[in-house]
């Protein structure tokens, strides 16, 4: 018998999914961009909570399927004319699925540490073969093209404009949570989480263990792809830099920030972390910093006090800044 | 005359299971004490607590007149106790010779002396002597077990921690420990021994503990005792 | 096999052997720390980075590259035991993933302190000895075979410091069984303090001895720490000896293959060997089998 959903947990949601969807009419276009960004990255650290929070492995790969994601969009959108939105997002979760799928066959066979190594090395790979075949990829500069319109071919066409653009994110990102939400909830959820728990009872108990993570890898890639997707609809353009290892780590940094096993938790770090970006980009400025005599810090990237703020976090607030909820976001 | 190690009503947790109830005990100085007590009582633990190797929640341990309680380990060691543990733990990639080096090489001791501790322990374990340039880990149990102890006494400890030395040896070199642990008393070292085998540990103590769930049952001078007692036979079966 | 030219393949030969000395002592920093802690060193390369960034101001300071080569490391031994202390320390007791979290944040920290501490222009060193032989009808410069032999020599003295010596055996006890050691009277605590720093030393110092062959920036640690750890794991994590071959194995690879592809694809080959590792041998090409 499936929990009764708290009656708070949907109003609570529904009352933030409400203020997302005005915000982008009130306010400024930066910031309206950032909000939409803020929901993707988010995306793409809720499918990372899905190994590292709910099945107990730390991934360094998910740039590779973020990036494969935005690649297979980008294929989509410069072969098809008019640009297409649904090939855009088949293709790049088959494109994203596809690497899941060879990550998954050799990675399950490792645990912790070695998982975690070959999945940064696995995503190095794939950077360097995007980066490589130019003919294929455009190489460094990446590829550049239109933004599909919300269409139905033969029905109608509905180009997007940034607010529509936006909600469409938050119809997405929604889904996505609801959806994995479902997924942790499930019997196969509950098995992810004794993996988590205790793999060697786990196995003992009779469960295939590695078939479980092969399937929770291949779903935490497809929701990484379709951030990836998502932000190439966003941006109209696609970069191997997407595909840098140093992506994964800030994935994982938004994890541990927000709290890993709560779903939401890791969005709320991604929106911390891109706050605090703006922040101190905007602080580290002679503006601000010359009255109060620390002039010299200026042109400082907002990576070293939010590195500093994360391996803070990481020594005296593990479960991250939503981890005290995370029981009651699990029912 | 006051214990050389006194240990006051120590309690002990390993995750919520509650291991040490209010642990009490005393060791004179080169006084052999026995410890006996079911498999799982707590008797390991005891001694862990007092080598430093598991910070007890409460209670307070007193040796040579100084607090050990919550003392880092490497600390204690260096006060003089001397600790073997059940599985005996030699370092499996070094010599003999350098297992026995990790417990001579200490501050203050000149290198002459480090040669004459040495050459005296190699006397004392012709076997070891024959085996120094072996690597640990290809020893034979008992062996292991000599070198276990050997080791310890390069710290020249005023008290040894014997666990469960005889366990898995065969009966030639259960007599071995007992030589043993004569040798150490004469060598006025304290002992404090955990073992299963009640007829050594009454015949090689002078006084008994008995530990049951994680708390001193039975304190007696070990000449009042004999194997098949009720008390023997009520908190050990045998 | 197109056409190579001997020459050029005994030029690679010499090549893949002075980056395979430089990648050796850079993951035996890396492996040292990690068979006596469990912990994966990601600012690993940061350290090598910081060690070439001081080796570049002690020779504008004093014009020798080997003060410069001393100073960098004792700085960066330094600076890596005070890392280790306020960063890794808390940590020990805990899941060993949170020591590769906590050390990617100081390599993000440190690679962007660099940047906004030197700019993001590269700084060269020059070699400190110039001159080349001839090879064949080649000329290949004396300098790169002397950092490939100081590189060597370095990790030989580790494994002289290692083999003899009280704190060689402390070191090397504390790494097979960390409770005994304590219980032998080793300050532990102290002995991981003092692996920490020679392992940052041992990366700065590959720093310092690789700048003139590149150029020092703030990110050239990033290439360096994905070698290392493919070589730690194929050479078998915690294995120096393996470490050391893997990582002559692995550059030598690289080497050849970049005569028929272009050297950021010939790394390509490099992960394969990985990935061959993984599946038939995971616990390390190099390493001895496990029993």
């Amino acid at each position: 018998m499936r929990p009764r959903q708290p009656v708070v947990f949907w109003v609570g949601l529904s009352l933030i999914l409400a203020l997302l969807a005005v915000a982008p009419l009130v306010l400024p276009v930066f910031w309206r961009r950032l909000l939409t960004e803020i929901l993707i990255w988010g995306l793409l650290a809720m499918s990372s909570d899905l190994l590292i929070g709910y099945t107990g492995m730390v991934s360094f790969g998910h740039s590779a399927f973020f990036g494969l994601g935005m690649y297979g969009a980008a294929a989509a959108l410069l072969n098809s004319n008019p640009p297409n939105l649904w090939l855009a997002l088949a293709s790049g979760l088959i494109a994203a699925a596809a690497v899941a799928a060879f990550v998954a066959y050799f990675s399950t066979r490792l645990r912790d540490i070695y998982f975690a190594i070959t999945t940064l090395i696995f995503s190095q790979i794939f950077y360097v073969i995007i980066f490589t075949w130019t003919s294929l990829t455009g190489g460094e500069n990446g590829l550049t093209f239109t933004r599909p319109a919300f269409a139905i071919p033969g029905l109608f066409s509905l180009p997007f404009t940034a607010t529509t653009l936006h909600w469409f994110v938050l119809a997405v990102v929604a889904g996505s949570y609801l959806a994995l939400r479902r997924i942790t909830q499930s019997p196969f959820g509950m098995v992810l989480q004794s993996i988590r728990e205790n793999e060697a009872r786990t196995r003992a108990v009779g469960y295939p263990v590695e078939r479980y993570k092969i399937v929770s890898v291949m779903l935490s890639g497809l929701f990484a792809g379709l951030a990836g997707v998502l932000y190439a609809l966003q941006n109209e353009f696609a970069a191997p830099s997407f595909v840098f290892f140093v992506v994964s780590g800030e994935t994982v940094i938004y994890n541990v920030i927000g709290g890993i096993g709560t779903l939401v938790g890791p969005l709320a770090g991604a929106g911390f972390f891109l706050l605090l970006r703006e922040g101190f980009s905007r602080l580290f400025t002679p503006k601000y910093l010359d009255p109060v005599g620390l002039g010299g810090l200026a042109g400082m990237s907002y990576l070293v006090p939010v590195g500093i703020i994360f391996i803070a976090i990481v020594i005296f607030l593990p479960q991250g800044l939503l981890g005290f909820a995370r029981r009651w976001l699990n029912r | 005359m006051e214990p050389l190690l006194a240990v006051e009503d120590i309690h002990s947790y390993y995750g919520k299971s509650h291991i040490l109830h209010g642990i009490s005990l005393e060791v004179g100085r080169g006084e052999v004490v026995g410890l006996l007590g079911r498999n799982g009582v707590g008797k390991s633990t005891t001694l862990k607590a007092i080598a430093g190797l598991v910070h007890p929640s409460a209670g307070r341990m007193l040796f040579d007149g100084r607090p050990t309680t919550g003392m880092p380990a490497h600390r204690v060691a260096q006060l003089g106790i001397g600790y073997v543990p059940e599985d005996r733990r030699i370092f499996p990639l070094l010599t003999v010779t350098e297992n026995l080096r990790t417990g001579l090489d200490r501050h203050g001791v000149g290198k002459a002396k480090k040669q004459e501790l040495l050459d005296k322990i190699y006397q004392y374990f012709p076997v070891l002597a024959e085996r120094r340039r072996q690597a640990g880990g290809t020893l034979s149990g008992g062996e292991q077990q000599m070198l276990a102890i050997a080791r310890a006494m390069m710290l020249e400890p005023k008290i040894m921690l014997l666990d469960e030395p005889t366990e898995g040896l065969m009966p030639r070199m259960v007599s071995q420990i007992r030589e043993i642990i004569d040798v150490l008393h004469r060598e006025a070292v304290a002992v404090l021994l955990v073992e299963q085998n009640v007829p050594l540990t009454l015949a090689a103590s002078e006084r008994i503990y008995i530990i049951e769930k994680g708390i001193v049952r039975h304190h007696a001078p070990a000449a009042e005792l004999r194997v098949g007692d009720a008390v023997i036979h009520q908190y050990l079966g045998v | 096999m197109g056409g190579v030219p001997f020459a050029h393949f005994v030029i690679q030969t010499l090549n893949g052997i002075v980056s395979g000395m430089i990648l050796a002592l850079v993951a035996s920093g890396l492996t040292l720390i990690f068979g006596i802690m469990d912990v994966v060193n990601f600012a690993h390369g940061e350290f090598l980075m910081l060690g070439a960034y001081v080796g570049v101001l002690t020779l504008a300071l004093t014009g020798s590259f080997w003060l410069a080569l001393v100073a960098a490391a004792a700085v960066i031994a330094a600076f890596g035991a005070a890392v280790y202390w306020t960063t890794l320390r808390p940590l020990l007791g805990r899941d060993p993933l949170t020591t590769i979290l906590a050390t990617f944040g100081v390599s993000l920290v440190l690679q962007n302190y660099a940047l906004w501490q030197f700019g993001p222009v590269p700084r060269k060193i020059a070699e400190p000895f110039t001159g080349q032989f001839t090879l064949f009808y080649l000329d290949y410069p004396w300098y790169r075979l002397i950092i490939a032999g100081l590189a060597g020599a370095i990790i030989g003295g580790l494994w002289l410091f290692l083999k003899f010596g009280k704190y060689g055996i402390w070191i090397r006890a504390t790494t097979q069984d960390r409770v005994m050691a304590q219980a032998m009277g080793i300050p532990v605590p102290w002995v991981l303090t003092g692996v920490f720093a020679i392992g940052s030393a041992m990366a700065a110092a590959s720093g310092v001895l690789f700048a003139p062959l590149v150029g020092v920036d703030h990110a050239m640690g990033v290439d360096w720490i994905l070698r290392a750890f493919i070589v730690v794991v194929v050479g078998g994590m915690g294995n120096l000896g393996g470490s050391i071959l893997a990582a002559i194995f692995i550059s030598l690879l690289d080497a050849y293959a970049s005569l028929w592809v272009s050297p950021s694809q010939s790394i390509i080959v490099s992960f394969v060997f990985l990935i061959l590792t993984l599946l038939f041998r995971p616990t390390g090409l190099f390493a001895p089998t496990p029993k």
